[in-house]
């Protein structure tokens, strides 16, 4: 027991510490790197209560992917830090009495008013020993809230096709394909009979030669870029 | 012995830090976004607790979706702030007044 | 006879709805043959129904067309009540709108509003038809308030001229005043009786008598002399008696036609009618009686007075007419409702006819109206001047002339009334008025008569060279209404008066019946004839005629010194008695300057400046301040949504 108290002071602390350096840090990928701490001490806090599943999905989805995704935009945005960061104190009478009365209300709310005066009375009940918490979740997850995890899903979707369709662009003079005019297309667009005069022998120079270069490259069907439906698109 | 409280104590000051940095960092963007998956996480530390103590699994099911529900706004809240950055090569708050009636 | 009253009175607005709506594609023949064929049946069909009540033994009939509507116990219906007085008006009504429309052919010609103008008499004759033949007081209404509208409508016809639009302004305005109180006395009748039908509510007419209304500061009224006065308020304001005289002369800004149908002949004695028809209410009231013949009295003099000092041809009449609904409302007080009704219709023809004839000499003048413009037009004009001749002659009540019975009779009747007995003041008010009034009469009659077809000419060569005889359309209603004129006295006078022609329509009472009395020395039209150069009104009227005589044909200049000698007495005649200052200084100044306060105080500056747009300006000055809220920046809206929140945390956990 005294193992666990410890083990939440010490890990609480460490998350209020990584809290206090995304918030003050300078730069945003420090900042990034705080919050990516604080995601793991609160991994481990949900663990000490229990909710084994949560810890390793907030590990694995947060730090695993959001937390680098936020780092990857820091990157590609190349953002100036000094000139935003200059102005950081001059807000923060105000956010420090803000924090202030909102946190002397909570604690007031949580330790006074809460009907359990008594911390005993909060204090966690130990699980049975066959406990499991995510086949617990996940029973109550399939069953009972299983239209809402389907609405979780579509949600996750939206969320691709949004933020794919945000950041796309066409950049000017990228050559796609057009499938559907490439099958589309006939044979008369492609292949050009040229109706040609038998030539004097005496005439054969340098120009027939010309002419057989280009010539059966046509006839072989190979048509000039623009008619395989290559283009530009702006 | 460790319990509810604790864990509100700890969601508390989480929430309370995160407001403080929304204020203190108004400028930046990206902090105001981060700032607020730390408010995120605050409430799930409330949610969990209260699951614990109650002993019902429903709290955790909660988690679970605003953990859903904010990556998508993650994703999304980083997408605009690309397009934004693209077009205005900035991404200072103080430049972004086009709400404004 | 029920499909003959439907067609009387729809005919005349079918065609009046084909004329006023379809006047482009039937042309302007079709206009005006469409409303004369439509009025000549009416005509035709009225006088068949007159003649079914006298000579063909027909009873009177009360049919209620239709229910328009029944409210908490009121039935308010459309229905006919014909009977004989219902019939002669019908009678008098169509014969009259028939010969304007036929003269309107030739006086409108070339006027643009010409199917207009033949829509809007046709509209009046349905109005008045519908006005003299119902059977309940709210269609009497209805056709009271329709006859007024055309009527304004009518003396507005040449919207263009802005005279006419201030003259029929105000005579909409002046018959307001005499609706209001029309309309309180209808409104008076259905809580007394809770019917608007009048063979209900004269059933009932003891009962009404017997109760009293609160009125003014708690005196105790009768229920009937405040009914019958408050009906006799709208009368004054239709049959234009004064002080609601006022419309009347000006409303001769109106065309010529119109002046004559219904100015003259009709409308304006709809409040006689309408008084005639009540005689069983009046009959109860002694004191509605007394305001009646003392109003008719003072209308009958003074407006004749005024004639005299006229110079439009046309106004010369209207004071004329005044003067003449002044005797018809005399012999209403006098309880004489036959004497009243008889000169009404013998006035309708010789009026009508004085009418058409000034217009004529309007048309041959081109359009002058100014007596003194004109003169010796005898000779240019005699149609003109020999039927003209028979209207003024008719309408001073010369012996044989259909003037002479109506009137004579008339004043015969108010000397032999109930008031010598009763009340001698009112008494001698109505006999002097009506005696006096035959010398008036006769002096601006012929006055008239004799500045325009005797004496100098004076108008310009221009003029005097293209004075011709008017057309046959015009002449024609002058010789047809002239011939009634003449001798319709002579005929009717007997049955009418004397042979209880009304029968139940007219109701007197015994102590009242002054008609009766005179019956019994009824010796038949000869002997009335013989014995008129033996009484005092012949002799007043050959008086103002030879007056006439002497000063506009044998010593033209002394009228001038006459003006000169008494000045003020002029100017008091020439302003016609202040009423009209009166009015607009008093009334209508008052009410401008009233309205002009409450429109610059009231509406300008406190309904419109600190209501309206004071909340405007306060909510825009507010939203000024608010909008400096609205910077625009994210982290605005992100500080006031954790401002609210820890506001919100604060009221939870310290003050709930």
């Amino acid at each position: 027991m005294l193992f666990q108290i410890i083990l939440f002071y010490l890990f609480a602390a460490v998350l209020i510490g990584a809290a206090l350096g995304v918030v003050f840090s300078r730069n945003p990928v420090h900042s990034i790197m705080y919050l990516v701490l604080a995601f793991f001490q609160s991994a481990m806090l949900w663990l000490l209560a229990e909710a084994e599943f949560l810890a390793i999905v907030l590990v694995l989805v947060y730090v695993g992917a959001v937390m680098v995704l936020f780092l990857f935009v820091v990157m590609m945005l190349d953002v100036n830090v000094e000139s935003i960061s200059r102005q950081l104190t001059r807000y923060a009478p105000l956010a420090t009495g803000i924090a202030f009365i909102m946190a002397l209300a909570l604690i007031q709310l949580i330790w006074l008013r809460s009907g359990t005066e008594d911390p005993s009375l909060g204090a966690f009940q130990p699980n049975p020993a066959d406990y499991d918490n995510t086949k617990a979740l996940g029973a109550v997850l399939y069953t009972e809230h299983v239209y809402a995890f389907e609405i979780a899903a579509v949600i996750l979707l939206l969320a691709i096709v949004a933020a794919i369709t945000l950041t796309m662009r066409r950049r000017p003079g990228l050559k796609v394909q057009d499938i559907s005019k490439q099958v589309a297309v006939r044979a008369k667009d492609r292949v050009r009979v040229v109706k040609m005069d038998a030539e004097p022998k005496e005439k054969m120079g340098a120009e027939p030669k010309e002419k057989m270069g280009t010539e059966p490259m046509e006839k072989m069907g190979v048509a000039p870029r623009e008619k395989m439906g290559a283009e530009s698109k702006e | 012995m460790i319990g509810l409280q604790h864990y509100l104590t700890l969601s508390a000051m989480l929430f309370v830090l995160a407001i403080a940095g929304i204020v203190i960092n108004r400028r930046n963007l990206i902090l105001l976004l981060m700032c607020i998956e730390l408010m995120l996480l605050a409430v799930n530390f409330n949610f969990i607790a209260f699951s614990r103590h109650l002993g019902d699994e429903t709290g955790q099911v909660f988690v679970f979706f605003i953990l859903t529900v904010a990556a998508a706004e993650a994703a999304i809240g980083l997408a605009i702030l690309v397009v934004l950055f693209r077009n205005r090569r900035s991404i200072n708050v103080d430049e972004l007044n086009t709400m404004k009636g | 006879m029920y499909p003959y009253y439907l067609t009387i009175v729809l005919a005349p607005l079918f065609a009046a709805i084909v004329a006023g709506f379809f006047g482009k594609q039937i042309g302007r023949a079709g206009a005006h043959w469409i409303t004369i064929l439509a009025v000549g049946l009416s005509c035709l069909l009225s006088a068949y129904v007159l003649y079914q009540l006298y000579w063909g033994g027909a009873e009177p009939e009360n049919i209620s067309v239709y229910t328009w509507a029944v409210t908490d116990g009121l039935r308010m219906e459309i229905g006919f009540l014909v009977d004989r007085l219902t019939a002669l008006m019908m009678v008098v009504v169509t014969f009259v709108s028939l010969m304007v429309h036929i003269y309107t052919i030739g006086y409108m010609h070339d006027d643009p509003g010409y199917s207009r103008f033949f829509s809007y008499i046709s509209l009046f004759t349905f109005s008045m038809l519908m006005l003299v033949m119902s059977n309940n007081f709210l269609q009497l209404f209805f056709g009271w308030e329709a006859v007024g509208l055309v009527s304004y409508l009518l003396i507005g016809f040449w919207f263009k001229r802005e005279t006419a639009i201030v003259a029929n302004l105000k005579a909409f305005l002046v018959n307001r005043v005499g609706d209001f109180g029309f309309l309180l006395g209808i409104a008076a009748v259905v809580m007394f009786t809770g019917t608007l039908d009048y063979a209900e509510v004269f059933a009932s007419r003891d009962s009404i008598a017997a109760q009293s209304i609160e009125v003014f500061g708690g005196t105790a009224w009768n229920a009937m002399t405040v009914i019958c006065i408050l009906l006799f308020i709208g009368a004054m304001g239709k049959s234009a008696q004064a002080p609601l005289h006022v419309w009347l002369p000006d409303s001769m800004e109106g065309p010529t036609p119109i002046s004559a149908l219904i100015h003259a002949a009709t409308m304006v004695t709809a409040g006689i009618f309408m008084v005639a028809r009540m005689s069983p209410l009046y009959e109860l009231s002694e004191v509605a009686l007394a305001t009646v013949i003392v109003i008719g009295a003072i209308t009958a003099l003074f407006m004749g007075l005024l004639g005299i000092v006229q110079n439009d041809i046309k106004r010369v009449v209207a004071y004329s007419t005044l003067s003449q609904l002044g005797y018809m409302t005399v012999a209403l007080g006098a309880s004489a409702y036959g004497a009243a009704v008889f000169h009404l219709m013998t006035h309708a023809f010789f009026k009508a006819l004085l009418f058409l004839a000034a217009g004529s000499v309007i048309i041959a003048m081109h359009h002058e109206q100014d007596i003194r413009k004109m003169g010796g037009l005898r000779k240019y004009m005699p149609i003109t001047y020999w039927t003209s001749l028979i209207g003024t002659l008719a309408l001073i009540g010369f012996p044989g002339s259909s003037g002479f019975y109506s009137k004579d009779l008339l004043i015969e009747a108010v000397r032999d009334s109930h008031w010598l007995s009763t009340d001698a003041w009112v008494y001698w008010i109505a006999c002097l008025s009506v005696l006096l009034g035959v010398f008036v009469t006769a002096l601006y009659s012929f006055r008239m008569f004799f500045l325009v077809f005797h004496g100098k000419e004076r108008m310009d060569a221009k003029t005097r060279s293209h004075l011709h005889e008017t057309p046959a359309v015009v002449t024609v209603p002058l010789i047809l209404l002239a011939v009634p004129s003449a001798v319709i006295g002579w005929i009717t006078v007997e049955p009418i008066l004397f042979g209880g022609f009304f029968g139940e329509s007219i109701v007197v009472g015994e102590s009242h019946d002054a008609l009766a009395k005179l019956g019994e020395h009824w010796h038949g039209s000869l002997a009335l004839l013989l014995h008129a150069p033996v009484t005092p009104v012949f002799w007043l009227a050959v008086a103002g005629t030879a007056t006439a005589w002497y000063l506009y044909l044998v010593r033209p200049e002394i009228p001038g010194k006459i003006v000169e000698r008494f000045s003020s007495a002029y100017k008091l005649l020439v302003n016609k008695y202040y009423f009209d200052d009166l009015y607009m200084k008093g009334f209508a100044g008052a009410g401008r300057s009233i309205g002009k306060v409450l429109w610059e105080k009231g509406d300008q500056r406190l309904i419109d400046g600190m209501l309206v747009n004071g909340t405007a300006n306060s909510v825009g000055r507010l939203a000024g301040v608010l909008r400096q809220l609205q910077t625009g920046y994210l982290y605005t809206y992100a500080f006031a949504m954790i401002i609210g929140l820890t506001m919100f945390l604060g009221w939870l956990v310290w003050f709930r």
